[in-house]
């Protein structure tokens, strides 16, 4: 699958296009391949996104999980602080993003 | 140190209001991201991989306690409560909104500070010694030096635009404590045999993804002309440097191609020129400068002996304190990389602790040094129990200077946007296994420089143990390389071979500490002993 992301243009916060918006977190973020040009152009005009680009991404457990560890990073936040990460408490994250 | 004049002042508070509104019509869609994007860097203003990142100057490396103040309250105001210090002796916000960037340069400015020509191909932050004015090893304090260069260089209308990103240093001593070599101009600062003072040029050094130790291309530019020099040795870069390959567009690459000489007889060509026209500042801000430098109020009877009762005091003094100029001072070293920590991050708190030792203990003046750690450079010796207790309290009193526990490491893939891999969980382990293991202490000077990516943030090439995180097909990969020194005995480390994951790298370090532990002769540093085997006996180690 490929999921549409970017930074958001006043806070820099990564995000995901849901479909009809963007979110914070990766477990909205639906498959776009075909529109992902589209989207991107259309969103980023609207100023609702920063530099928005298109990945790959697999089903893992029912949602979407980056292909590559670089996504999976910005998608939950250092590693090496899980007091900043998005699931603060979810003990599988390391295991989610290595 | 230096204080602000109207005009420094002046163009500060100019850039604030410009960036201002620039941000503002960015954020209103007036801007593209494409035509916004240089105006940003040009302030500092990055885009990590989690939000937008502030890399904010601090010229060689020196803070005032209300500077550092400032720095803490940034980092709670504006960001999660912490800043990143850096190998180029600056620091960074992880977690800056564009929103606020405005207003967080404005905070800056009211404390002569500012985030210009941190990024860009400009020349940026000049660094120096972090012990400039309290060693007893140089020859002339170069912090006036390294101010003026600053001055020469902010906005200098012809370097705003060079092919690639530049970067000076400054020292006045045989001990290069600030990578002197490599930089794209390292100046040494030297005396003659008629005790005259002059300034000896390296040009064409730097790390990366082609690591280069620079050439003297000059042993002694009388200092009444060295700006005009570096002048000329920008100048010639700036007209033959290439654009058409960022990859090869450091000044190091032009040196090499061209060859040491015959960019030296250009530099020496166009210096002749310059002479001329005299653009050298003149003698008397030189000498407007120096008086910010002056030393401070030392206590002549400053007691010379330290009470050691205390077996872990005593440690930390051996490993984190050096010698002074003046008897009964020392420059203290707070570590920044307390074991299982993440070096060089400090919380908003630490930075307000270290910013009142500061005026408690050190003149109101502290130093990041260039191995992300902080240095206290005017401490009596009376006053270090204190100050280590209050350190100890805040776990900031790690007695670990130069050893295999202060790694530098970049940011690396936890956040930024160009690494291969992760830096900091690395360097966290190996610490840990160091702690662990008891070796510490034992395994005596070892510098371990960690990057996350070719472009060397990290020092890897200049590690005694370097390592750089590679992809490997999507998974995080470590090579190991052994020899490398960025002090006064410059070399670039060498690959020992196939490369380790993340585990098995930590294993590495300590199977090539194994063999120097083997192998080593007396007095030996790690690097001694690999310059007299060789890689051979480590690579047997290592891969069988
Ligand atoms: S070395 Fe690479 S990964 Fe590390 S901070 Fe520099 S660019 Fe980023």
């Amino acid at each position: 699958m490929r999921l549409l992301t970017g930074n958001d243009l006043k806070s820099g916060a990564v995000t995901w296009w849901t479909g009809s918006d963007w979110s914070i977190h990766i477990e909205d973020a639906v498959d776009v391949t075909g529109s992902e040009d589209e989207i991107a152009r259309r969103e980023e005009a609207a100023r609702r996104v920063n530099v928005p680009y298109a990945i790959d991404a697999e089903l893992h457990e029912g949602s979407p999980r980056p292909s590559h560890i670089k996504e999976r990073v910005r998608a939950l936040g250092p590693t090496v602080r899980p007091d900043l990460t998005l699931k603060p408490a979810d003990p599988e994250i390391g295991n989610w993003v290595i | 140190m230096y204080a602000y004049d109207q005009y420094d002042q002046a163009m500060v508070d100019a850039r604030v209001e410009e960036f201002r509104d620039q941000a503002r019509r960015r954020l209103e869609g007036k801007l593209t991201e494409d035509q916004f994007k240089p105006l940003r860097l040009m302030n500092g203003l990055y885009l990590q991989l989690h939000a937008y990142m502030l890399r904010v100057a601090i010229p060689y490396g020196t803070l005032n306690s209300l500077q550092m103040r400032a720095l803490a309250d940034i980092a709670e105001k504006y960001d999660r409560g912490y800043g990143h210090f850096t190998t180029r002796q600056n620091i960074q916000y992880n977690w800056i909104k564009l929103e606020d960037a405005a207003d967080i340069l404005a905070d800056l400015a009211k404390v002569e500070m500012h985030a210009i020509q941190t990024s860009g191909n400009c020349i940026r932050n000049i660094s120096s010694d972090h012990f400039a004015g309290a060693t007893a090893d140089e020859v002339v304090d170069p912090r006036p030096y390294a101010e003026l260069l600053r001055q020469w260089s902010s906005f200098h209308p012809e370097f705003s635009y060079l092919p690639r990103k530049f970067k000076i240093a400054v020292i006045a001593s045989e001990k290069d404590r600030a990578a002197m070599r490599l930089h794209d101009i390292g100046i040494n600062i030297v005396q003659n045999d008629t005790g005259e003072l002059g300034a000896a040029f390296y040009v064409g050094g730097g790390m990366g993804r082609t690591p280069m130790i620079a050439p003297c291309i000059n042993a002694f530019v009388p200092l009444d002309h060295f700006v005009t020099y570096a002048e000329a040795c920008l100048r010639v870069y700036n007209r033959y440097g290439r654009r058409d390959n960022k990859y090869k567009a450091r000044i190091k690459i032009l040196v090499h191609e061209l060859g040491a000489e015959e960019y030296t007889r250009q530099v020496e060509e166009e210096f002749a020129q310059l002479l001329d026209q005299g653009i050298e500042p003149p003698l008397a801000e030189l000498e407007r400068i120096r008086t910010f430098f002056e030393d401070p109020p030392f206590d002549g009877d400053a007691d010379a002996e330290i009470d050691r009762s205390d077996p872990d005091f005593a440690v930390w003094v051996d490993r984190n304190t050096v010698p002074h100029k003046q008897p009964g001072y020392v420059s203290a070293v707070i570590s920044l990389k307390p074991v299982g920590g993440i070096p060089g991050d400090a919380t908003a708190e630490q930075m307000r602790l270290m910013a009142d030792l500061a005026k408690d203990y050190s003149f109101d003046e502290c130093r990041v040094m260039h191995t992300q750690n902080i240095v206290l450079p005017h401490v009596r010796k009376a006053d270090l129990h204190a100050l280590w207790t209050a350190l100890e309290d805040a776990g900031l009193g790690s007695p670990n200077l130069d050893t295999v526990e202060d790694i530098i490491a970049c940011p690396g893939l936890d956040y930024c946007s160009l690494a291969n891999a992760r830096s900091i969980p690395v360097a966290q382990k190996i610490s840990e296994r160091f702690a662990a293991n008891g070796k510490t202490g034992t395994l005596g000077e070892l510098k371990l420089k960690i990057s996350g990516c070719i472009n060397a943030c990290g020092h890897h090439h200049a590690g005694h143990i370097g390592i750089l995180g590679v992809d490997r097909k999507g998974v995080e990969n470590y090579q190991l390389l052994l020899g490398g020194s960025e002090a006064e005995d410059v070399s670039l480390a060498k690959i020992t071979g196939p490369g380790f994951d993340e585990n098995g790298i930590v294993d590495a370090v300590e199977t090539v500490t194994s063999v120097y532990e083997r192998e080593r002769q007396d007095g030996e540093r790690f690097v001694d002993t690999y310059r007299r085997i060789g890689m051979n006996p480590f690579k047997e180690a290592l891969y069988g």
